[in-house]
């Protein structure tokens, strides 16, 4: 495996052959912001936030699925980018019930800190206000659609990790929504083990532990990549 | 099976036609317009006279003059009926006597049929669809068979990069190239895919060159299979278009039962088989990763390029994927030659382009033109202008991916880069008329609504941005928003053309963007009269 060298805003970072802008970014110290991405998980490129410019395309290109190369030049906080990022946080938080003063998740919310690194302080955007389905028909967890924002992470971790495929998504557009089993209640959702690791993946307060009331549900990401490391030494 | 074979075949079915063909179109459009019972009619018509040992009514695909059907047209020579209906179908066949006859004709030389060239729609009109022999009795399946024969995967490419040929699906990007790098591609098995889902609304070319004439896409698909080293092909139709799907599977049914599909095609070492995929109806799927995850049992919705389809498709496997009409063209390529195809056009975009021309105009329909005619001879020419004689405003290429052109700009020449520059795009060739009765932000509304209800939802910007820019959109239109809500606008049009994931987030703002360049005043006009 080769080493390739490439500049990230403006400073020379060195990567492995086969690494995405996003790690050897991570690796060098250089903050990127994320939200569908989680350490552990494919990547899907579906948030947008980790967006960046390369000299030479004209096009954004996701930090978390482009490849490093040789030469690569790299700028990860133009104005324009942080310009966009704050958009898409500010399009997020339109798009469902996002209320951080009643929310399980608030202090230890994905989004809400996203939010904060981005400098959100306002929703330019009428906000839509759906009204979606708490579900809490599963003995030990529930899942409130107002706060998911549909990074597929919960659906990503319970196929590649837990290996079940409960979790998918139905419909589209603004009317996609996530679903487990066959679109049954989650309770009734018989691939379910149980195991809980959708709420360590999930960045909001979406998928929750019942009974958790306002800013009680911390969670540790970090697991799924331990998990799925502890799993590959193993083998 | 070999070429003196296909001639025989050839032979036979040009004894047996009779010396006076009806041709009854029996395409969609024509259909639900009723001709499927003219064409019983004049059946019964021709027998009734007498006259069935030297006439017969043929059932044929498209012949483009949609905005007059039902459309009979007498071979050879004969006259072009429009409007026809069943009642009148004993005096069409009077009309072969010279008997007068009420039933509206068409003028041939009129612009609308003299300024076509038909290379893609050839056939259209001219043979049964579904039968391979009259295919055949057209050259059918000889240029593949040369192919196989003569020339070696390599010659293929270079023929049609010479040509200059350019996805018709509508980014234009060289098919040439395309197929060399799919034929570079390392991988045991590879993929050719048609893309069929043809969704822009008021686009209905491919449906067209489907019902019409489906042997030519067939035969492109080998060739395309030849080339590339593929033994499989998928052909990717919308679900809406059973009349399609029904000819392509007779056509497919009846290229095997002669071996031209299959195993050992033309006696060489070369297999290739065709089935059908059939789309549930999402716009999406006609993206090409989009439309990949579809064929292989998944959700239709798109991933993120590179990699690319050519290196890493179906299934993981390199994957050649065309439009129809592209397809289309392999063929007359081939037979006429790169050079030939190449003549025609203009310095970058060869050969000729299939447009439906609808809207605000006088002739509705199917052409097919070469490449750099410019907008105002399609449309105030060939179309005839709007049907009240008012002036045309604009005209809409490329569907909820394109833009408007205003009337000023009539002289554009339809190629990709000149409509590029004026903020549309060549598109799959969708060509809607505006008169002065359309007011221009109620027309990006309405796009954008439609990008909303097809946008799959997977990335942000393009999830929640259409729904917020048909929010603004909504809110200038009835007059009720502000100078800052059209800054918005521009802003939030920037951010989901520049993030979004695939091809359908990234060009949704383009019907809002081209018509604030050319029309900003009608905005301004909704802004204003609120302040």
């Amino acid at each position: 495996m080769s080493a390739k060298t490439l500049s990230i805003n403006g400073t020379l970072v060195s990567a492995r052959e086969e690494e995405s802008i996003l790690d050897a970014a991570r690796d060098a110290g250089i903050a990127i912001p994320t939200l569908c991405h989680l350490e552990g998980l494919s990547e899907v490129g579906a948030c947008r936030i980790c967006l960046v410019e390369i000299a030479g395309s004209n096009k954004l290109q996701p930090a978390c699925l482009t490849k490093v190369s040789e030469g690569m030049q790299v700028e990860t906080d133009t104005p324009r980018l942080r310009e966009y990022r704050r958009a898409i946080v500010e399009l997020l938080f339109a798009e469902r019930n996002h209320v951080c003063a009643v929310c399980v998740a608030s202090g230890h919310c994905e989004l809400q800190n996203l939010a904060l690194q981005v400098g959100m302080s306002h929703v330019r955007y009428d906000y839509l206000s759906p009204s979606c389905h708490v579900d809490v028909s599963h003995q030990r967890f529930g899942i409130d659609h107002n706060r998911c924002v549909l990074c597929t992470r919960c659906v990503r971790v319970c196929d590649e990790v837990e290996g079940v495929h409960t979790w998918d998504v139905a419909g589209r557009g603004i009317n996609i929504r996530l679903i487990s089993d066959m679109n049954v209640p989650w309770g009734q959702a018989e691939s379910c083990t149980s195991c809980g690791k959708c709420l360590q993946a999930c960045p909001t307060g979406a998928i929750f532990p019942r009974g958790s009331s306002v800013a009680e549900v911390e969670r540790d990401p970090g697991v799924i990549a331990r998990i799925v490391a502890a799993r590959g030494e193993r083998q | 099976m070999d070429i003196s074979e296909l001639h025989a075949i050839a032979d036979r079915e040009r004894s047996r036609r009779k010396p006076i063909r009806i041709h009854c179109c029996t395409a969609s459009g024509c259909q639900a317009i009723g001709s499927t019972e003219l064409h019983r009619q004049l059946v019964q018509a021709v027998q009734a006279s007498g006259r069935d040992d030297e006439v017969e009514v043929v059932s044929v695909g498209c012949m483009g003059f949609c905005g007059g059907g039902p459309l009979v047209v007498v071979e050879p020579n004969g006259p072009r009926f429009e409007h026809v209906r069943p009642e009148q179908a004993s005096e069409v066949v009077a009309a072969l006597d010279g008997a007068p006859c009420t039933v509206q004709r068409s003028d041939p030389h009129h612009p609308f049929f003299s300024h076509q060239l038909p290379v893609v729609l050839r056939n259209g009109g001219r043979i049964d669809p579904e039968r391979i022999e009259e295919y055949i009795a057209a050259d059918g399946y000889q240029t593949l068979y040369r192919v196989l024969h003569d020339m070696t995967p390599a010659e293929v490419i270079e023929q049609l990069t010479r040509s200059g040929l350019r996805g018709r699906g509508g980014a234009g990007y060289p098919t040439g190239l395309k197929w060399g790098t799919v034929a570079k591609s390392r991988g045991e098995q590879k993929y050719v895919v048609c893309n069929g889902d043809e969704g822009d609304p008021g686009a209905f070319m491919d449906r067209s060159v489907l019902e019409s004439d489906p042997h030519l896409v067939l035969e492109g698909m080998c060739i395309a299979g030849y080339a590339v080293g593929a033994n499989q092909g998928y052909l990717y139709v919308r679900g809406e278009y059973p009349q399609a799907i029904s000819r392509l599977r007779t056509a497919i049914n009846q290229a095997r039962r002669l071996g031209i599909l299959g195993s050992q095609i033309f006696d060489t070492t070369f297999d290739f088989k065709i089935d059908i995929r059939i789309g549930a109806g999402a716009f999406v799927c006609g993206e090409e990763t989009a439309l990949i995850a579809s064929i292989e049992g998944k959700r239709g919705q798109p991933r993120p390029r590179p990699p690319y389809p050519a290196e890493s498709g179906l299934w993981g496997c390199p994957t050649l994927i065309n439009n129809v009409e592209t397809l289309a063209n392999i063929v007359p390529i081939l037979r006429g030659g790169a050079d030939w195809y190449a003549s025609i056009g203009t310095e970058r975009s060869k050969g000729t382009k299939v447009f439906a021309l609808t809207g605000k105009v006088r002739h509705t329909g199917l052409i097919e033109v070469p490449m750099g005619m410019t907008l105002r001879e399609i449309v105030e020419d060939m179309g005839g202008g709007t049907p009240d004689g008012s002036p045309v405003k604009a005209v809409q290429t490329g569907g909820p991916s394109g833009g408007c052109i205003p009337a000023s700009l009539f002289d554009t020449p339809v190629d990709y880069e000149s409509l590029a520059a004026a903020g549309s795009i060549m598109g799959s060739g969708g060509m809607v008329v505006m008169d002065s009765s359309t007011n221009m932000v109620e027309l990006a509304r309405f796009y954008m609504e439609f990008c909303m209800d097809e946008s799959c939802g997977k990335c942000i910007p393009c999830r929640v941005g259409t729904v917020q820019l048909h929010r603004l959109l909504s809110r200038i239109h009835q007059g009720i928003a502000s100078p800052a809500d059209l800054d918005l606008l521009t802003q939030l049009c920037s951010l989901v053309r520049d993030t979004s994931l695939c091809g359908l987030g990234q060009s949704a703002p383009n019907p809002v963007l081209s018509t604030l360049r050319y029309f900003r005043d009608e905005y301004e006009a909704l802004i204003q009269r609120h302040d």
